[in-house]
């Protein structure tokens, strides 16, 4: 392992990482719910009602971040594959996982751990663990 | 009311997901690869994120209603059981693919990238079909 200072973002990534806890305090302290992106969006395709309103004006507060962040001061670049085989089978599996283990990186790893749910804490190490070992083994092939 | 900060909670979360950096996978696929050059800034977005979240929880921890009259909806602690290993399992290696988890992924929709468009439709299949095996068998 060599660590990778030079593409570091300390005080970027901590700011920003600021600005996602405040939206999980936010949510909580006004909302009562914690922000889980997996289960928020699971929850919007169940039904479509107004109990279900504030998930949608969550995920529509999402998704116009990026316009007005173009608008304001331009995107930094997203560099993604483009291979729709590869895209389409890690969807599924982030998908049918996330609703299989209750939760993601939010729901888990940040809102979960912030409360010191063991649950959420063994998600975190186990998704941790296979992400970094798909991501070591995707090295090899 | 709810619905105002609702929308702005998601506002706040996706531009948190920009000025970190991690509505680029590439960023957090530099994390995740720890044998290679590691790029550690997913480990500040996580201490950035989460005691500023531990002080909304901490202050909801005994209350039923919010300050808007919103329920409050809280997990109760659960078992560790094989469902939630298995299920981080399987997300963890779809994460480690190609780089996205849930929020990036909507994020990068918004940026109206074709591949995020891909992936959160594949997605939401992939929780349409954990609906379906799930109401196959409802005792469990």
């Amino acid at each position: 392992m060599t660590l990778d200072w030079e593409s570091a973002t300390p005080l970027a990534s901590l700011l920003g990482g600021g600005l996602i806890g405040l939206s999980a305090a936010l949510l909580v302290v006004a909302n009562g719910k914690v922000a889980g992106i997996s289960g928020i969006l699971a929850g919007l395709l169940q039904r479509l009602d107004q109990r279900n309103a504030w998930r949608l004006a969550f995920l529509l507060g999402l998704l116009f971040a990026p316009i007005a962040y173009e608008v304001l001061w331009g995107m930094p670049e997203i560099v993604v594959t483009t291979d729709k085989g590869l895209l389409i089978s890690a969807g599924i599996l982030v998908g049918f996982g996330t609703r299989l283990g209750n939760g993601c990186t939010s729901g888990h790893g940040v809102c979960g751990i912030a409360r010191l749910s063991l649950r959420s804490i063994a998600a975190t190490a186990v998704f941790m663990t296979t992400a970094m070992l798909t991501v070591g083994i995707g090295r090899w092939v | 009311m709810p619905l105002m900060t609702a929308l702005v909670a998601g506002f706040l979360f996706g531009l948190g997901l920009i000025v970190s950096g991690m509505v680029n996978p590439q960023k957090v696929l530099a994390f995740l690869d720890v044998a290679g050059r590691w790029d550690p800034s997913l480990a500040f977005v996580m201490l950035g994120a989460i005691p500023v979240a531990a002080f909304g929880f901490f202050r909801m921890r005994l209350r039923q209603r919010t300050f808007l009259g919103q329920e409050v909806h809280i997990p109760e602690p659960g078992l560790i059981d094989a469902r939630l290993l298995i299920g981080a399992g399987l997300f963890g290696i779809g994460w480690g693919m190609v780089g996205y988890c849930p929020g990036p992924a909507l994020a990068g929709v918004g940026a109206g990238s074709a591949s995020a468009v891909v992936f959160v439709g594949a997605m939401v299949v992939g929780m349409c079909f954990y609906r379906f095996l799930d109401s196959l068998f409802p005792g469990k």
